[in-house]
């Protein structure tokens, strides 16, 4: 009793960087509700061989369904095993709010027939049962909720539960991955540019606002973006997204994804109450404006107040100074 | 090609939220309410289905209080044909709202349901795929756009590293977001015609909430904003700042 799983998520058959957090929420509850932690990878072939890692974050049993239906994300075909695995005796099951995440948890709830509690920030299991607290008006208000079923099924925001490294070392078993042929029929897969980090799983996000003019100018941002180098994410204010200047996956916002990132910088951004809901929770945010009035002053932990045409070449280049030194 | 579109009446994104005396809602005194943003976007696109395909009805269902009537009657003046106001309890049980309208959706002949991604209070993005698994029916969320053709529904996805072209077997249920379906201003025309169409009202069936909201807060203050300084000038302290004191660089 008491057990936990944590679904994963691999891609191009690694666990992906999110996958320790989901162990590290888990084995949060686990440890309050007495029982271990189990984590559930699916994907091709060979994946077995790649899971192992989880191990040293917590997770005291690595399952792991294999099967060429299960290579891509396949949100049936997924739901089906999942729901298998996490109907056999779990207390609490927890996704990753991810895109994939988003999209699976769902279908794994209904299926199972239990309530989803989505985008948790925060754990509880201290006064007696689990609760979780989540955003709820695009960050303007928290809710803490109850479950009145069992699995209790909840997905968390990522870059909110660090990893945690914990010695042990878990058995990998695999799981049957047995599924339906999925009704959907993938018929073209145009691939975006390359290296492009979901804005809401990025651990520092550069967001440009229409204070950056034109959507020519985007390689300011682009520089910095590189200058700060792994897990930076590009976002943007819905102005230069009804603009067509940049696309609504980096909407950043109540009508576009809300980020948490460690570091958040808000360039030529007024900073609306629609944007801030997006990105309040952010560590810490730097706002370049050249209004001192602007209300992204108010949120914003160090501020410049300047022509971003001047400051933001200047920054990129004292990031690359740095980066450079070491 | 007849479509239901299923809307979700929250207050307005500018709301400032204020704790009720019970602690577990929102004060909804002054607050002005309208139709979840991404529903106007599955309204939108369901509307030019309708057109496209030159025959049909679009349907729109809600659950939730008898104020949502307001919200069905915007929907209706969009150009809707007709709206079944579900008269029960809203919790954030999305299961519990899916079951609601699954029970209402059954009994009507129509291949193509729509919601929108996430409604704007919740925010939990899941009643589309729950009520797709409840229907039995194939689903397909965060779509930017749609077209029937023939037994199926084509659709664009923005995913993670691109985009996703899928077919699904009708009927089926889509998530809209974002894309092309710029929802269209009721004209003052539409505004007329919407107080004939059909609005029914009925009770939701009971469904007991699985999701129970203990306790509401605002979240912490931040701490007020510090300008470091004027022009690229403030850059090397912007920087040691983020270095030694943030410790994010
Ligand atoms: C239902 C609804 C939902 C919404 N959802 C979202 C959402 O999800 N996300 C979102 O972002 N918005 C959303 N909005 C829109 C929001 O209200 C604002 O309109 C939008 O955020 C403004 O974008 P912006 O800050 O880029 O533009 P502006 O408000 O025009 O601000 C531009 C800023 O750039 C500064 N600037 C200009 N030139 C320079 C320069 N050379 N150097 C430095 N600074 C400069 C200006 O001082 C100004 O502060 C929503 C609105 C509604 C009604
Ligand atoms: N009470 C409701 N009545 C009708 N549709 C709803 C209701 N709640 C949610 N929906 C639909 O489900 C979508 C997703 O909502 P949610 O899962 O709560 O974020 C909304 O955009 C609506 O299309």
């Amino acid at each position: 009793m008491g057990d936990v799983l944590a679904v994963v998520e691999q891609r191009g058959g690694q666990p992906r960087g999110v996958a320790n957090e989901v162990v590290a929420a888990a084995r949060l509850v686990a440890e309050g509700l007495g029982g271990a932690t189990h984590a559930l990878a699916l994907g091709g072939d060979g994946l077995a061989g790649a899971v192992g890692s989880l191990a040293s974050y917590g997770a005291d049993r690595i399952l792991v369904g294999e099967g060429a239906g299960l290579a891509r994300f396949q949100p049936d075909a997924h739901a089906e095993v999942v729901s298998r695995v996490a109907g056999a005796g779990y207390d609490a099951v927890v996704f990753c709010a991810t895109a994939q995440g988003k999209d699976l948890a769902p279908r794994v709830a209904a299926r199972l027939g239990v309530p989803l509690a989505t985008d948790v920030t925060g754990i509880d299991v201290t006064s007696g049962g689990l609760q979780v607290i989540r955003p709820v008006y695009a960050g303007k208000a928290f809710a803490r909720v109850g479950f009145r079923a069992s699995p209790a099924l909840f997905s968390i925001r990522p870059n909110v539960f660090p990893p945690r490294q914990v010695p042990g070392a878990g058995e990998v078993q695999s799981v049957d991955a047995s599924h339906a042929e999925p009704a959907a029929r993938l018929i073209e897969f145009r691939e975006a540019g390359s290296g492009t980090l979901d804005v809401a799983e990025a651990t520092i996000v550069v967001s440009g606002g229409r204070g950056m003019k034109d959507p020519e100018n985007w390689h300011l941002l682009e520089d910095l973006r590189d200058a700060i180098g792994d897990g930076a994410g590009m976002g943007a204010s819905r102005a230069v997204v009804d603009a067509g200047w940049r696309p609504h996956a980096e909407q950043v916002g109540q009508t576009g994804k809300t980020v948490a990132p460690k570091l958040y910088v808000a360039v030529g951004i007024s900073g609306a109450i629609q944007h801030l809901a997006g990105m309040r929770t952010a560590g810490t945010i730097v706002a370049i404006n050249k209004d001192a009035d602007a209300p992204i002053f108010q949120v914003a932990d160090y501020g410049v107040v300047g022509d971003l045409f001047e400051v933001l070449p200047r920054l990129t280049g004292a990031i690359r100074e740095l980066k450079a030194g070491g | 090609m007849n479509i239901v579109v299923c809307l979700k009446r929250v207050p307005d994104t500018e709301t400032r939220v204020r704790i009720d005396a019970e602690g577990t809602g929102i004060e909804t005194d002054g607050v002005k309410y309208v139709m979840s943003p991404y529903d106007e976007f599955a309204l939108e696109g369901a509307l030019r289905a309708r057109e496209a395909a030159g025959t049909g009805e679009v349907a729109l269902v809600t659950l939730g209080d008898a104020a949502s009537g307001e919200t069905l009657r915007q929907g209706l003046a969009m150009g809707a044909d007709r709206a079944v106001l579900l008269d029960g309890t809203v919790t954030p049980d999305g299961l519990a709202t899916a079951k609601a309208i699954a029970a209402e959706i059954e009994g009507v002949d129509a291949p193509l349901v729509l919601l929108g991604v996430k409604a704007a209070d919740d925010d939990q993005q899941q009643v589309g795929p729950m009520l797709a698994v409840v229907l039995g029916r194939p689903c397909a969320t965060g779509v930017v756009e749609f077209a029937v053709e023939g037994a199926v529904v084509r659709c664009e996805r923005e995913t993670e590293g691109g985009t996703e072209v899928l077919e699904l077997p009708l009927p089926a249920v889509l998530t809209i977001t974002k894309g092309a379906y710029e929802p269209r201003y009721a004209s003052l025309k539409g505004i007329m015609a919407a107080k004939k169409k059909p609005l029914e009202q009925k009770s939701a069936i009971a469904v007991e909430p699985g999701l129970v909201v203990e306790r509401l807060e605002l979240p912490p203050d931040r701490p007020p904003g510090r300008v470091v300084g004027e022009g690229p000038e403030a850059v090397p302290e912007l920087v040691r700042l983020l270095r030694e004191e943030a410790k994010v660089l």
